[in-house]
């Protein structure tokens, strides 16, 4: 992989807009999400253009470094779906997927990213309305947020996962790092990830 | 970079119109020639329809004359077609899973209108495709031998229909049936429509066909508990109920049921329209022919005396030591013929059931006019004498109604008719039918509709607003203990109050209570309603996206009895098919463990739900068994050492796809590079 190169964040808006425009990854499972998002295309419901799928098995194959690897290539946001708890086709796969994306929130909350770009969203194979509507709502809140700022040289993208851990652990003055006080709250609870 | 020394093909299909009115599919493809270059592609081209022989044609040729090593085919969802393409590589010599297909109709051009942003993110999917593939290896499916003998859950028309084609055909089935008989709801009907034939005189030959059958072993009074394995070798649970009668010994005489000194209302079969005792067969024909005891209402097991039916039974069959048992059964594929619950017509309070006697269900009527019913066929209100002078039918009962069921329950409009033909044929009552549409789309089922209004049958087009027994018009004086209906007649245009002496609730179809538990028992999907999920709503309606679990019947949606028989003879000749060939072919995305990697940590170890994940004490590794493993991924991901990896969801592979996904921008450029 061309981890010597570094890609410059999202690009120019697109002709005659000057709204931003977040690119995401979404990383969907095999059985009800892709599924979901299956059904949204064949009912033919509209939802922004922002996320970009991956299909993976099952939420519990995302491996963290999916994810740090998505920010660390540009993403101004990431999706991870599943199946809702209890209706995981891997049985309870879906609530290995959870602990892990909430201790990886607070990994990346500390290297400044904030929450509302790392969201979950659990969707049926038959909820092709809530997945578009969810992508739609989740889209408007990382543009919101506005480009995703990289520490002190917040133009870039540091274009792998070991250049983002250690512009985390060197660039982490500015903006402030999150303080240990808040590190040490306690997880979210299940309502506050899913919402 | 292994990308940079493949030579790859990408191929984007404008899908008709499909894809191409939204996404420039020209533009796109010749993007990918020149700017993914540098990445391997070698040829990119686009077609009308790539699924079709042309469009594989052009893969082969390419493949063969290019000398392709990898393939992306920018198309339709790969739930879709990927078996398509894969197929035209292996044609063309290249193993298959060198082929990757990216979607982007049902993720791009189907979900998005601004034409430009389209185009943009068709780039970056078929970018991600271009990288992934890069990582592909070749690999070689699974083959899984095929157990011969099928579970089929539900013993109602589609459940018999499904186990008699296949034990037809020369392979076992185990037929699972909560109930103390077979025959679903279709043996508690009178007649059926459009025909009018009697529904126990054409069901109960083929309840005797299964229970006689001898590749058929029935499991009354049971349920499914425990689903382990995957296709072709599954492993049942099944919890056999005690019945209290030693199956061995009883002749089905009847004795006991006629010496049983306890009368229960009976819910189940006769909708509480009637009783039965508490060692019962639900019905004369049932099938199995011997009886059960109802333990929780049963007097012995209440005082410890009584034992009236062990003192009269002859064969010395009533054992009242029997306990539940599980039942083990190694199956290939599965049934699921769960058919379907009535809507309980109390939640519509307005329309009184429950509250005004003579207010009754469709099943209610469907007991009554039965001639082995609990009033002889006679019908008469609740008192069990009068017979109605009018009598009003009120379709979509919990139907096509956004605060119950948005649904429409299929069957209730042909059985509406059905009711109002019987009701003249027995009395001389007016009938009303107040409904909605009149759905009778079925062979002869119009032609039955126009007999019916012939008939003299009066038909109000509008929904029923309430049901009530308290007078309110001067007019309605007469009407005292009769029932009022108000209703707004749409084609008149004003609010009607129609008296009647009997009201008829079609009341709707929903899946069984439990239709949640068992989609997760068995592994597969239901929509939020509880229907099951086919695998394609059209063209592969009664498999589930689980490969070897099929279903029939109502449990896929409400339906009448020609679509269930039909569905299970078509999940019968799918099975038949698979038995045929002795072993299939499944996807080889399993989990392995490079040992020389692999430090013992057993982080992975409790991760598995199928318990594939074995450590060997002695070496200090960990193993994937592969016959177990279903290739979700989970341990994969959890390796610190990353000594696991998943065939077909490689890191290196999804890694790859997240930088390609990522090189276009959301208005479609190569993301400006800069040296680090």
């Amino acid at each position: 992989m061309s981890t010597t190169t570094t890609h410059a964040p999202a690009g120019p808006a697109p002709a005659g807009g000057s709204a931003f425009e977040p690119v995401m990854i979404g990383f969907t499972c095999n059985w009800c999400s892709y599924r979901a998002a299956d059904l949204a295309g064949t009912a033919r419901i509209k939802y922004p253009p922002n996320v970009r799928l991956i299909r993976l098995m099952c939420s519990g194959r995302l491996d963290p470094a999916f994810v740090l690897k998505a920010f660390a290539e540009g993403a101004d946001g990431v999706m991870v779906s599943g199946c809702w708890p209890g209706e995981c086709h891997y049985i309870e796969q879906n609530i290995k997927a959870l602990r892990r994306l909430t201790l990886l929130r607070r990994v990346t909350e500390a290297m400044g990213i904030e929450p509302a770009r790392l969201q979950l969203l659990w969707a049926s194979a038959a909820e092709g309305q809530r997945f578009a509507n969810e992508v739609g709502r989740i889209v408007e809140e990382v543009r919101a947020l506005g480009p995703l700022a990289w520490g002190r040289d917040g133009a870039r993208s540091p274009g792998s996962v070991e250049a983002a851990l250690a512009l985390a652990a060197t660039g982490s003055s500015d903006p402030p790092p999150v303080s240990p006080a808040d590190i040490d709250q306690p997880a979210p609870a299940l309502a506050e990830v899913t919402a | 970079m292994s990308s940079a020394q493949e030579r790859i093909g990408v191929y984007v299909c404008h899908c008709g119109s499909n894809i191409a009115a939204t996404v420039d599919v020209e533009a796109v493809s010749e993007w990918a020639g020149q700017e993914l270059a540098g990445r391997g592609v070698v040829v990119a081209r686009d077609s009308k329809f790539m699924c079709a022989s042309s469009g594989q044609e052009l893969i082969e040729k390419d493949i063969e004359e290019l000398g392709l090593t990898r393939v992306v085919v920018a198309a339709c969802s790969p739930h879709m077609h990927e078996k398509t393409f894969r197929g035209a590589c292996a044609r063309a010599g290249l193993n298959p899973y060198l082929c990757e297909l990216v979607s982007i109709r049902e993720q791009v051009s189907w979900v998005h209108s601004d034409r430009a942003a389209a185009t943009a993110k068709a780039k970056a999917v078929i970018a991600g495709g271009v990288l992934r593939v890069g990582e592909h290896v070749p690999l070689e499916p699974l083959r899984v031998p095929i157990n011969p003998t099928t579970l089929v859950v539900g013993g109602g028309i589609a459940g018999i229909s499904t186990a008699l084609e296949i034990a037809d055909a020369g392979f076992p089935v185990h037929l699972v049936e909560r109930q103390p008989s077979i025959g679903g709801h279709m043996a508690q009907f009178d007649k059926t429509f459009p025909t009018l034939d009697c529904a126990a005189c054409i069901l109960t030959p083929k309840m005797v066909d299964a229970g006689m059958h001898k590749g058929i072993t029935l499991h009354t009074w049971s349920e499914v508990t425990d689903v382990k394995g995957y296709v072709g070798n599954f492993t049942v649970t099944i919890k056999e109920r005690a019945r209290y009668i030693n199956a061995e010994l009883c002749t089905g005489c009847g004795i006991c049921q006629e010496k049983c000194p306890i009368r229960v209302q009976d819910n189940v079969f006769e909708a509480g329209l009637g009783f039965r005792k508490v060692a019962y067969m639900p019905f004369p024909q049932a099938v199995p022919k011997y009886p059960v005891i109802d333990g929780p209402n049963c007097t012995y097991f209440e005082k410890g005396t009584c034992k009236a039916c062990e003192k009269f039974c002859p064969t010395n069959a009533i054992d009242f030591n029997q306990v539940d048992r599980d039942v083990i059964v190694e199956v290939g594929n599965i049934v699921l013929a769960t058919g379907f619950e009535l809507f309980d017509a109390r939640r519509i309070e307005q329309y009184g059931y429950g509250r005004l006697p003579n207010v009754f269900t469709s099943l209610e009527f469907e007991r009554m006019s039965n001639a082995a019913g609990p009033t002889n066929g006679r019908i008469v209100l609740r008192d069990g004498v009068t017979e109605p002078r009018s009598v009003g039918i009120i379709h979509c009962v919990g139907s096509r109604d956004r605060n119950y069921n948005s649904h429409c329950s299929a069957i209730c409009c042909m059985q509406s008719l059905k009711f109002a033909h019987l009701i003249g044929d027995h009395t001389d009552a007016t009938v009303h039918n107040f409904y909605i549409d009149i759905r009778a789309p079925g062979k002869a089922y119009d032609e039955f509709y126009q007999r019916v209004l012939e008939e003299g049958t009066i038909f109000v087009r509008g929904r029923v607003a309430e049901v009530t027994d308290s007078l309110r018009l001067p007019a309605e004086a007469d009407a005292e203990g009769r029932l009022i209906i108000q209703v707004e007649d749409t084609l008149v245009g004003r609010q009607r109050r129609i008296p009647v002496d009997m009201v008829i609730l079609a009341a709707g179809l929903e899946p069984p209570a439990d239709a949640k538990e068992t989609a997760r028992l068995f592994g597969i999907s239901c929509s939020s309603d509880g229907w099951v999920i086919e695998r394609h709503p059209k063209l592969d309606p009664v498999a589930t996206m689980t490969d070897g679990v099929f279903a029939a019947g109502c449990a896929l949606g409400p339906r009448d009895i020609p679509a269930s028989v039909s569905n299970g003879a078509a999940a019968a000749a799918r099975i038949l098919g698979r038995i045929q060939q002795k072993e299939m072919a499944i996807e080889p995305v399993r989990a392995t463990v490079d040992e020389a990697r692999c430090s013992g940590c057993r982080i992975c170890n409790d991760l598995c739900p199928y318990n594939a994940i074995v450590y060997h004490a002695d070496r200090a590794v960990t193993e994937v068994n592969p016959a177990l493993c279903q290739g979700c991924g989970t341990c994969v991901a959890a390796c610190p050492a990353g000594a696991i990896s998943g065939t077909g969801f490689s890191d290196a592979q999804i890694l790859s796809q997240i930088e390609g996904l990522l090189m276009v921008s959301a208005s479609g450029q190569l993301r400006e590079v800069v040296p680090a």
